[in-house]
């Protein structure tokens, strides 16, 4: 097998990646982005509504302090406080940074960036009420920003490996990360790409549901891949389930359309958020409003012959607004629910959208593990973020328009530390001939097996599995049930057939060891899920219905190996501000 | 059952390239052609190759030649194009073919390059954004929207002739979105560097590009715009 070294490997081409491969390409140290597709491909592409950040543009007084506040109360307390003040304080650096490089965002009056309402923001602490703080780029901002980032890549001279997939991490005989096994997909070839620094910016996993707002392309591969070389994952139950994806199409409808005035109705016409929140309404957390949807139609109160959704109603804005604020929801209306919403509103359901967990690391990216005596333990080598990784900024319910805040602040401190890093010198022990058989081991099984299941058809059990489970609402005894479900397809998914052996840009291998992948993300987040005996945030659970800060304010730990789940605490000292002391969360 | 005909091409095994019948049954629905090439990949032939990622007409992935037009499967229904109960699927034409129905697209991505799509300023960044009127920012409407996904370019006969010389009209939609932007510091250089007989001019204002457009935009007239920078520039 042939071997590519470099200085620092990125894994993912998203917004993540593409930040973090920014600043280690302006630093001169040899780097590459491994991406499974053409970088503007990725599903940071996707994102609508904007980035939330208190850059003071809609409300001059605006405070990152407070945008910090509403992000540990949306995350249900268990979003490390550390993390958030770093994001929340260094946001507006790294908003103005991509603003000159070119990202297209919206206007105001007075030419600074536009910025619109979202869920869950508030001005002065929860006290001065609904904040505007979320930058936009009409509602293609994750577009916008995806191609800016590839742009000023292009510009850099970054090295795209383009339609490379990355299958596992080589480890040495010290257990540090020492690059991946990849792919060219358009050949076939397999090399092992050497690397000091190894980030992954794998992005999520929404595929593991049946209805997600997730590409094709989101399954968990760096979930994957470091499970199975031995890193835990955190917070894997808390999976966002976004309140508007289109009925029967999944595709999402940005919240920024609740931000612009859009509100949702059930079979009676009546706006129901005014019940569940009387404060913020529609703008509630999405995990309360997701809740008080699936309320709604389970009391009989649902739309359409089944009665299986509710209705986002936008016509009262007018078509002006819709047209010049929301031209890409109108174009997705009409498309996949063959509805205008200039004329009739948007049938929707709550549909998978976001894993809060991922791999755990600090704020510089790096991945971490926690030993024997329970304190945190560097992983060398690993790096991660973006959605993949756990900060935790997220902690139990992720805030609209903080995923894109997420990505840029992290790949960027992931970057500026790597940077540094290799500055001072990296020295890691070279991975053996063995140490990288045994990484290549699960390609090769895959290539020389001769029977099996078919993959399309154990994807959509997997799928199903997860959707019947694992859902909005949860319960103990069916939760079991799902994870004795799962243990039956875990030798099954092992041992997926590939019947095409070929070659040249055989997706078929791939969506293989896909499948495989989202299966790892999948049993984690069914046994912690199982595990985390109370609801928080969008773990909503009918058999403990409350949240239980006595036992269960902190990380879940997810092991492979022997399926062990553990706990880790939360980060509740923020370097200049005061501790967030947990509080009841209402809207 | 909906017949689908897909054009194979396997480079290890084929010397040249055929169609490949499939009856499909769509249950009687309004599927996307993304959804039918799905299906068949799924349940008929799992070695049927083609690229998709977000599923809903945003990344461009999935630009593909749909009963003799160029389009994205996952946002084509079946009721706008399948007549007669036929369904022809190809690669975008013009490029070479790696494998059924994925093109190589490095020299479509090459032409982008060419018009350095990044913003050029080289005035010091203010502390905060650079402001930019809400007149100016709409000029860039109908311009960044481009997913690059290349259906433009590869139905245009002037791109066909030189995919090397000639920009296409996806690159030089982007080149105009650099040149209308009122940040953008570069607009001399830039129009120097497309001042030459093929990377602008071997437009003929044939639109297929404009017919073709998956997400509505007007290449031609951008192609316009720069024409006229240009000739401004030589007067």
């Amino acid at each position: 097998m042939r071997t590519i070294s470099f200085d620092g490997v990125i894994v993912g081409g998203g917004g993540a990646g593409m930040r973090a491969a920014l600043q280690l390409a302006q630093s001169g140290y040899k780097t590459a982005v491994i991406s499974k597709v053409f970088p503007t491909r990725s599903h940071t592409v996707s994102a609508q509504g904007g980035i939330t950040c208190a850059i003071a543009s809609a409300d001059p007084q605006d405070d990152w302090r407070w945008h910090m506040y509403d992000t540990v109360k949306g995350s249900d307390y268990i979003g490390d406080q550390d993390a958030i003040e770093y994001m929340c304080s260094v946001g507006p650096e790294a908003i103005f940074e991509l603003e000159h490089m070119g990202l297209p965002f919206s206007r105001t009056e007075e030419g600074r960036i536009y910025q619109r309402p979202f869920g869950g923001q508030s001005k002065n602490y929860g006290e001065g009420g609904q904040a505007a703080r979320t930058c936009a780029a009409a509602d293609r901002t994750g577009h916008a920003l995806l191609h800016t980032l590839y742009q000023n890549n292009v510009k850099n001279q970054t090295v795209f490996f383009n339609e490379w997939f990355a299958t596992d991490l080589v480890k040495n005989s010290d257990g540090a990360v020492v690059g991946v096994i990849a792919i060219c997909i358009e050949t076939g070839e397999t090399v092992y790409v050497k690397s000091k620094a190894t980030v992954f910016a794998t992005g999520g996993a929404g595929r593991i549901y049946a209805s997600t707002t997730n590409a094709h392309i989101n399954t968990g591969d760096g979930m994957g891949m470091a499970l199975r070389a031995g890193v835990p994952a955190q917070d894997m139950e808390m999976w966002q389930f976004h309140p508007t994806g289109i009925y029967g199409a999944g595709t999402l409808v940005t919240e920024g359309c609740r931000g612009e005035g859009g509100y949702l109705v059930n079979a009676d016409g009546e706006r129901f958020m005014e019940r569940y929140a009387p404060n913020a309404k529609d703008l509630a957390g999405r995990d309360v409003v997701a809740r008080s949807m699936i309320l709604e139609i389970l009391e009989g109160r649902g739309c359409g012959p089944e009665g299986d959704h509710v209705k986002l109603k936008l016509d009262h804005l007018g078509e002006e607004v819709l047209e010049s604020r929301l031209p890409g929801i109108c174009e997705l209306s009409r498309t996949f629910a063959h509805v205008d919403p200039v004329k009739e509103p948007i049938p929707v359901v709550p549909t998978c959208h976001y894993m809060m967990g991922g791999i755990p690391t600090n704020i510089h990216g790096q991945a971490l593990t926690v030993d024997a005596q329970g304190s945190d333990e560097i992983i060398p080598g690993l790096y991660a973020c973006g959605e993949v990784a756990c900060v935790s900024v997220h902690g139990a319910n992720r805030l609209g328009g903080n995923s894109l805040l997420d990505l840029v602040v992290f790949g960027r401190a992931s970057g500026l530390f790597i940077e540094d890093a290799l500055k001072q010198g990296i020295e890691l022990r070279d991975a053996t001939t063995s140490d990288i058989e045994e990484a290549n081991q699960r390609l090769i099984s895959l290539n020389e097996g001769s029977a099996g299941e078919n993959v399309a058809a154990l994807r959509k059990e997997l799928q199903g599995v997860m959707q019947n489970y694992f859902g909005v609402f949860r319960n103990g005894e069916f939760m079991q049930e799902g994870v004795k479900k799962l243990a039956d397809l875990k030798e099954r998914i092992a041992n997926v057939h590939l019947e095409d052996k070929s070659n040249a840009f055989n997706t078929a291998r791939i969506e293989c060891l896909e499948l495989q992948n989202l299966f790892e993300t999948a049993e984690a987040t069914a046994i912690v899920a199982e595990a985390r005996k109370e609801s928080r945030g969008a773990h909503a659970r009918e058999d403990f219905t409350e949240r239980n800060d006595d036992e269960w304010l902190c990380h879940s730990l997810y092991y492979r190996e022997g399926q062990k789940v553990d706990k880790r605490g939360v980060n509740f000292t923020p370097r200049t501000v005061d501790t967030f002391q947990p509080k009841i969360r209402t809207y | 059952m909906l017949q689908v005909s897909i054009y194979r091409f396997n480079p290890e095994t084929d010397a040249t390239p055929q169609m490949q019948d499939y009856s499909i049954d769509t249950g009687g629905k309004d599927l996307m052609v993304l959804d039918v090439l799905e299906l068949i990949k799924a349940e008929h032939d799992s070695t049927v190759t083609y690229r998709r990622s977000c599923r809903e007409g945003v990344c461009g992935s999935d630009g593909l030649n749909i009963n003799g037009k160029n389009g994205l499967a996952c946002i084509t229904p079946l009721s706008e194009t399948v007549r007669k109960n036929k369904l022809v699927i190809r690669p975008l034409p013009g490029l070479p073919v790696v494998r059924d129905l994925v093109v190589d697209m490095s020299l479509f991505y090459a032409q982008y390059e060419k018009i350095e799509p990044y913003l050029q300023n080289d005035t010091p960044a203010p502390a905060i954004e650079r402001l930019q009127s809400p007149e100016d920012r709409a000029k860039l409407d109908g311009l960044y929207e481009c997913i690059l996904c290349a259906c433009c370019s590869t139905s245009c006969p002037s791109f066909w002739w030189n995919p090397d010389r000639f920009v296409g009209p996806a690159g030089l939609l982007q080149a105009y979105r650099f040149l209308a932007d009122s940040r953008d510091q570069a607009t001399d250089e830039r129009l120097a560097k497309l001042d030459d007989p093929f990377s602008v001019f071997r437009c003929h204002g044939i639109q297929n590009c404009v017919n073709v457009c998956p997400k509505g935009l007007n290449p031609t007239r951008a192609i316009g715009h720069i024409r006229t920078m240009l000739l401004n520039r030589a007067a």
